[in-house]
């Protein structure tokens, strides 16, 4: 941890955040998700596209306010595994899944479960950022509430509370009428992680958010990642083995054999999983020995 | 450098020794194979063009005799059409009004259904079902006009008026809602353009269905994964990058009913009539262009060089709105909801 708190300090972009903080409180969503983080838990998870499967078995707590970060070489099923935990994977012909995942410890996949409950409080980030372009910066992070029919009486506090938070504020706050598709690659990712915060989610997901940025960009939303740590659980999908170790407080590394489905092969807290992990799998992967 | 223009192709090499930069433009020699087929397409492409000038030619050569014994402008306000008096006095206002109003029925009914079957076809069925759906609206758009005409005179006609005395007991103090005391329902505007827009829901469904369909997953996704429903996703997304998809297919529907000609010369009694005078649009009466032409081709040489006037007219707004459709359509292609 101390190495991310000396990562802080020389970060103008952090303290600038933290002043830009208003003082009055969150905006208050009426019917939005419940407040706090939550616990997302996968036990047996498994999944299929049409015959064949792709994910077996898979295990793993993703505790409340951490950051989790999932590693492994291309194809080996982590965003497949991204995807089941809040139910995008269903929308895919042919897809089907066993095993349970366990929000705050109620499957979202138990029957009477609404996808889109599971959805409003699970929100997703992609690697490829895709802001609705033909909607205004302010509608675009007002997006969520609107089609998850959410009341917000402070919606400017809303938006303005949402930008921050994504780091994205002080570029924006002069042209939230203007298109969402006007922005660079960096400042639309931010958008979309302002989106998926403004319905104020008990979890994030992201499957590789920086994959598609530049260093700086990358850095503002490493950031923000931090700054969302104790308030949201987040999910992050990561190729960037520095990344992953300066982001997250816990690692799971994916593996899947030629033909075969993928599996984890170890988890744990990510300076063990760095610095010496069980299996030699594992240490060969961080190192860039293979993958 | 100065002396050598840009556009002549091969640039010829400069006489004296240059210095700086000299434009060059780079054109590649066409093989044989390449250049037969360019003439094929071309002279394809110019066929339709002789075509269509050929027909505009010969509609203007046809017509001259009734538009200079009317006058041009006579012969476009005027709203009645008698051969019987002398000098004769026809006009193709009334049916002008007949088809514009059948036209809009016909897409104001289209529209709304075309673009929930386009939906349902791109957004709520499974592969197997996408495909029957799509079977069924082609076999639609492969019914002869004749037989949709025959089913509305015979069968819809009748079943329609309960529709039309409604519509004009509760709507009737808007002007086109209004019927006449004893008037009869059936043989109206408002029927044909029902049936019309039958025959026009295919191609505004094939084109809304073409333009939704390429979506962009990512936005359709990132809708669905803010806990929109499916509805709400569609809404958000599709729908307003739809938006130029169904305005131009509209469009082209449009031009579709503006010409349509065997239903509307079955059902309607094709008897020109204009805006304000007695245009009940639910009641029996009216006339298009197309349909007067079917009934009255034939008569006379100075009826026929009339009939043809009134083609003419006809091919020029058809032209005109298949061609700001096709604008709108293929803009909507590239880029549509982008607007910066
Ligand atoms: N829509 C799909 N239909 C069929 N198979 C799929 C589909 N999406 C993924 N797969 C398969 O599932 C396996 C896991 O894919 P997944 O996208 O989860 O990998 P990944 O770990 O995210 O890889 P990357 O790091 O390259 O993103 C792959 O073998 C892939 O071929
Ligand atoms: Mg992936």
């Amino acid at each position: 941890m101390t190495d991310l708190d000396e990562r802080a300090l020389p970060m103008t972009d952090s303290g600038i955040l933290l002043a830009e903080r208003p003082s009055v409180g969150r905006a208050t969503i009426i019917g939005g998700p419940p407040p706090g983080a939550a616990t997302l838990e996968a036990k047996g998870a498994c999944a299929w596209f049409g015959e064949r499967l792709v994910l077996e078995g898979v295990d793993l707590i993703m505790p409340a306010g951490q950051v989790t970060a999932l590693i492994g070489p291309s194809g080996c099923g982590k965003s497949t595994f991204l995807r089941l935990l809040n139910r995008m994977h269903e929308l895919i012909p042919g897809a089907a899944l066993d095993g349970e995942i366990l929000l705050d410890g109620d499957d979202i996949y138990a029957t009477g479960t609404r996808a889109q409950q599971v959805r409003m409080r699970i929100g997703m980030v992609f690697q490829k950022p895709n802001p609705f372009p033909a909607m205004s910066i302010r509608e675009n992070v007002l997006a969520g509430l609107k089609l998850a029919r959410l009341k917000c009486d402070e919606k400017d506090d809303l938006v303005e509370q949402s930008l921050i938070r994504a780091g994205l504020w002080k570029e924006v706050r002069d042209r939230l009428d203007s298109a969402g598709g006007a922005l660079s690659g960096g400042q639309q990712q931010r958008l979309c992680i302002a989106r998926s915060l403004a319905v104020q989610p008990n979890v994030l997901l992201m499957d590789e958010p920086c994959s598609a940025l530049d260093p700086t960009s990358t850095r503002r939303v490493e950031e923000t990642i931090d700054e969302l740590r104790g308030e949201v659980t987040v999910v992050i999908v990561t190729h960037n083995m520095q990344q992953a170790n300066r982001v997250s407080d816990s690692c799971a590394f994916f593996l899947a054999a030629e033909n075969q489905p993928g599996v984890v092969v170890e988890q744990g807290p990510t300076r063990k999983m760095f610095e010496n992990p069980d299996d030699p799998r594992t240490l060969d992967y961080v190192e860039g020995r293979f993958g | 450098m100065s002396e050598t223009a840009v556009d002549d192709a091969p640039a010829p090499i400069p006489a004296s020794p240059k210095v700086g930069p000299t434009p060059r433009i780079v054109t590649e020699v066409p093989s044989a194979v390449d250049r037969r087929f360019n003439a094929v397409t071309m002279g394809a492409g110019i066929s339709v063009l002789v075509l269509l000038l050929l027909v505009g030619g010969f509609l203007l050569i046809q017509s001259s005799d009734a538009i200079s014994q009317t006058g041009i402008l006579r012969f476009l306000t005027r709203t009645e059409w008698r051969t019987d008096v002398q000098p004769p006095a026809i006009g193709v206002f009334g049916l002008l009004t007949g088809t514009v109003l059948v036209a809009l029925v016909a897409v104001f009914f289209a529209v709304p259904l075309s673009v929930f079957c386009a939906l349902a076809i791109t957004e709520y069925s499974t592969a197997r079902r996408r495909k029957w759906l799509i079977g069924v609206v082609d076999l639609l758009a492969a019914v002869p006009s004749l037989l949709f005409g025959l089913w509305g005179f015979l069968f819809l006609s009748d079943k329609m008026v309960p529709i039309s005395r409604w519509l004009s007991d509760n709507l009737g103090f808007i002007p086109f809602f209004h019927t006449e005391q004893n008037a009869s329902l059936t043989g109206s505007i408002f029927i044909a353009g029902v049936v019309v827009a039958l025959m026009v829901l295919p191609i505004i469904t094939s084109v809304t269905r073409e333009v939704f369909s390429q979506t962009p997953a990512g936005e359709k996704e990132a809708a669905l994964a803010l806990g929109g429903t499916r509805w709400g996703m569609i809404r958000a997304v599709v729908l307003p990058y739809g938006r130029g998809g169904i305005i131009g297919g509209s469009m082209l529907g449009l031009g579709r009913a503006l010409g349509e000609t065997i239903a509307v010369a079955l059902l309607l009694p094709q008897v020109p009539q204009r805006i304000g005078d007695s245009i009940h649009i639910l009641q029996n009466g009216g006339a298009t262009v197309s349909g007067f032409i079917a009934n009255r081709a034939g008569a006379d040489s100075f009826t026929v060089s009339g009939l043809m006037a009134a083609g003419l007219v006809l091919f020029i707004i058809t032209l005109a709105t298949n061609m700001v459709a096709s604008v709108v359509v293929s803009k909507s292609r590239s880029g549509a909801g982008v607007d910066l």
